[in-house]
């Protein structure tokens, strides 16, 4: 076994406990941070089945950025859309046989990378023409589209320029789930392709692809417009109502 | 007859569009600081301590603990952009800080200094900051250049509510000894007389009893104002502008009409004569739990039945979504009625019943249109359907009023915009700010006013009330053009027709 092959299972293997102990960790804080208040945007849902209602609508189809503006939701549905089929799609390097909804999935994943790459760049454009989205922008918001930019077009490259050993990539992606290490081909495309991929996984607890578990605790969009029938109280809230009974 | 201040009055855009940045347009705009004194009643430092850095990331930390919006919020802003033209403030000022997204960022780029692995390795790469003087400065201007109306959330794909964040703000500047003599000074009075105004029991129950003889001597009809009665049915907690403010207090003669008419009998308190709870814009949980017991105790002191809330509009978010945690359980009140009540409720319900009848002809002179206060609108629900608050309130001017035109859809509703003067701005020191601000909702009522004939708009809030009376003339609009909606009510309603 090369070093090479050795260096990038190691990556990954770092990369997926970096991003499921920190993400566990986000979550696990969101969860035991108390609500003191009620606070839903209003008009909000009556019921928790209300509320999860929101929630996928949110989540599917970005609801919100709808009202608020056409241009960011067209890019967002591009990419986000784009990534999760393409998700889906790489499925098939770590599943031997191949699932059958994955095959399913094969061609849609393809024009899925070109929407999610021109979702992104279009995301990315807004930064330098929108005055007010230049404004608001900082370095680590370029580099996170820089990086899954590289990341898109380095994927599509090995469909349509410099095709890789995919047999071989497969032997590896199942040597690193099945604990039985195999070689990774070196083209210098899959190589960046996957360092990348690596990096995204690492930096994800620590930037704002937080927002994909922040959306499920933000209360405004969470809570249940049930404020006068039930009592809601932090616990750390019930002390002062101990302090000061009447 | 518009006035001319020593600023320039925003023009009326054609096309809403959006204005171009401006750097700094408003960094000569604070509010007064407070003084020692109105720091200390609060239990807050009354100046800036030494070693302020340190105690304001301390606070931080604290609240961060306590608050899982303010964590949740400052963790998962992606920079979109979605909310960067929803603010009146932005689109009134031109201040890229007032763009909702830059204005949390004051806080949140200390928040990655301090307690980010990213802000403490690499600052630079993700905007983090430290808690320098510069930075509390912009601090204390711009979070208070934010109403905390929560028009932005609505259009954040992950409901960020900068109010949550700039009530964290203003709540770590008071404990670092930084606090706005408005709110600071206002809420000394709230604890040592029971108002915000400053109105003592004689001069409350004077001012009562003048309303009954004005109401008598207009109407022929006695309609009793009783102040502190024990036994009463009824608690009715109002902002304290409607004892005696134009146009509020036509609000008050109508809600005594109401309860009048309809055999109610009601009270108010002079231990709690102040519906609103001003602890709500410094973001202090402790003030405003302390400024809500007093309903409770003047609740259990008169032995009231029910408790409704008169026209105001973060008093309203306060007693719907925050009561019954602050001061709750109201398991003392009648279980029949929602607890609290809002007067349009009862005002809509009695009208629905038939229990009261209006004569909408008593207003023909007139053609109204809404302004949807934003704490109403967007933290609270009126009725038992989601929207409630929207449909209510309409319904009790259609039924006093035959002519009403709402404004341009994205201005009413859960979009609509703050008048400009909440969240704890309605002081003079402010005016700039308050009349720039108002520029949005000014345009929606141009709209309605020349192309549907509009004479008079409605509100429900006491803050709005306020700020319209004073800030419509600067735009060419009379200042009487703002009324209450149970100003309408009493207009309408025909006294002695029920029994």
């Amino acid at each position: 076994m090369s070093g090479l092959t050795l260096a990038y299972a190691l990556a990954f293997y770092f990369a997926v406990v970096v991003l499921v102990v920190g993400v566990a960790f986000k979550i696990g804080q969101f969860w035991t941070t108390p609500t003191p208040l009620k606070i839903p945007l209003m008009p909000a849902p009556m019921t928790r089945k209300g509320v999860g209602f929101r929630l996928a609508r949110e989540v599917i189809y970005f609801e919100s950025l709808f009202k608020s503006n056409k241009w960011i939701w067209i890019f967002a549905v591009l990419f986000h859309a784009g990534l999760v089929l393409v998700v889906l799609r790489h499925l098939r390097y770590f599943t031997e046989p191949v699932w059958f909804w994955v095959v399913l999935v094969q061609p849609f994943g393809i024009y899925a990378g070109f929407a999610m790459v021109a979702g992104l760049l279009g995301l990315w454009a807004r930064r330098f023409v929108v005055d007010r989205i230049r404004y608001i922008s900082s370095l680590s918001d370029h580099l996170m589209l820089a990086l899954l930019t590289l990341i898109g077009v380095s994927g599509l490259m090995m469909k349509y320029v410099a095709r890789t050993d995919i047999i071989a990539l497969k032997a590896f992606c199942l040597g690193l789930v099945r604990f039985d290490l195999q070689p990774l081909p070196s083209d210098p495309v899959l190589l960046l392709h996957m360092g990348l991929v690596a990096l995204l996984m690492i930096v994800f607890p620590f930037s704002k692809l937080l927002h994909v578990p922040g959306v499920f605790f933000s209360p405004s969009r969470n809570q249940v417009d049930d404020a006068r029938e039930k009592r809601h109280l932090a616990p750390w809230a019930a002390k002062l109502d101990t302090q000061s009974k009447i | 007859m518009a006035k001319t201040p020593e600023f320039e009055i925003p023009p009326f855009r054609t096309e809403l569009e959006n204005p171009a940045l401006v750097e700094g347009a408003m960094a000569h705009c604070q509010p007064f600081i407070a003084a020692p004194e109105h720091n200390t009643d609060l239990g807050f430092p009354g100046e800036l301590v030494d070693n302020w850095e340190m105690k304001a990331v301390e606070k931080l930390g604290d609240l961060l603990n306590k608050n899982r919006a303010l964590r949740v919020y400052l963790d998962s802003c992606v920079k979109c952009g979605a909310c960067t033209d929803k603010c009146h403030y932005f689109i009134g000022t031109g201040d890229p800080k007032n763009m909702p997204v830059a204005r949390q960022d004051l806080l949140r780029s200390v928040y990655r200094r301090y307690f980010t692995l990213a802000g403490k390795i690499a600052p630079g790469l993700v905007g983090a900051k430290d808690m320098t003087k510069d930075v509390l400065d912009d601090w204390y201007k711009y979070f208070h250049q934010c109403s905390q109306c929560r028009r932005c959330a609505v259009f954040c794909p992950y409901g960020i509510d900068t109010a949550e964040i700039s009530m964290a703000a203003r709540d770590i500047m008071d404990h670092i000894g930084l606090g706005t003599k408005y709110n600071n000074e206002i809420l000394g009075k709230v604890h040592k007389i029971g108002n915000n105004l400053g109105l003592p029991e004689n001069a409350l129950i004077n001012t009562m009893e003048g309303l009954e003889e004005d109401v008598e001597d207009e109407t022929g009809i006695t309609v009793r104002f009783p102040v502190d009665k024990k036994g009463a049915d009824v608690l009715l907690v109002t902002p304290s502008a409607d004892f005696f403010a134009e146009p509020h207090v036509d609000g008050l003669i109508g809600y005594a009409k109401v309860f009048h008419q309809a055999g109610i009998n009601w009270t108010v308190s002079s231990h709690a004569s102040e519906a609103a709870n001003f602890a709500m814009f410094i973001g202090s949980y402790e003030q405003m739990h302390k400024v809500a017991q007093r309903i409770r105790q003047a609740a259990l002191d008169l032995g009231v039945k029910r408790v409704i809330f008169g026209e105001c509009g973060h008093a309203w978010r306060v007693a719907y979504s925050f009561l019954n945690t602050l001061a709750g359980p109201w398991d003392f009140l009648d279980p029949k009625y929602p607890k609290p009540q809002h007067i349009l409720e009862v005002t809509y319900d009695l009208i629905q019943r038939g229990a009261i009848n209006l004569d909408a002809s008593a207003n023909d002179d007139k053609v109204l249109t809404f302004h949807d206060s934003c704490n109403v609108a967007r933290a609270t629900r009126m009725g038992d359907v989601e929207g409630g608050q929207f449909i209510i309130p309409r319904e009790v001017i259609k039924a006093s009023v035959n002519k009403f035109v709402d404004m341009n859809p994205d201005t009413t509703h859960e979009k609509t915009f703050c008048c400009g003067g909440g969240g704890g701005l309605l002081t003079d020191d402010l005016m700039e700010l308050r009349i720039k601000g108002a520029l949005p909702r000014m345009e929606a009522l141009k709209d309605v006013v020349d192309n549907h004939g509009v004479t008079h708009m409605a509100a429900i809030c006491a803050i709005c009330k306020s700020q319209f009376a004073k800030v419509m003339p600067y735009y060419g609009f009379p200042m009487d053009m703002i009324v209450s909606v149970h100003q309408l009510v009493s207009d309408a309603i025909l006294l002695g027709t029920k029994e």
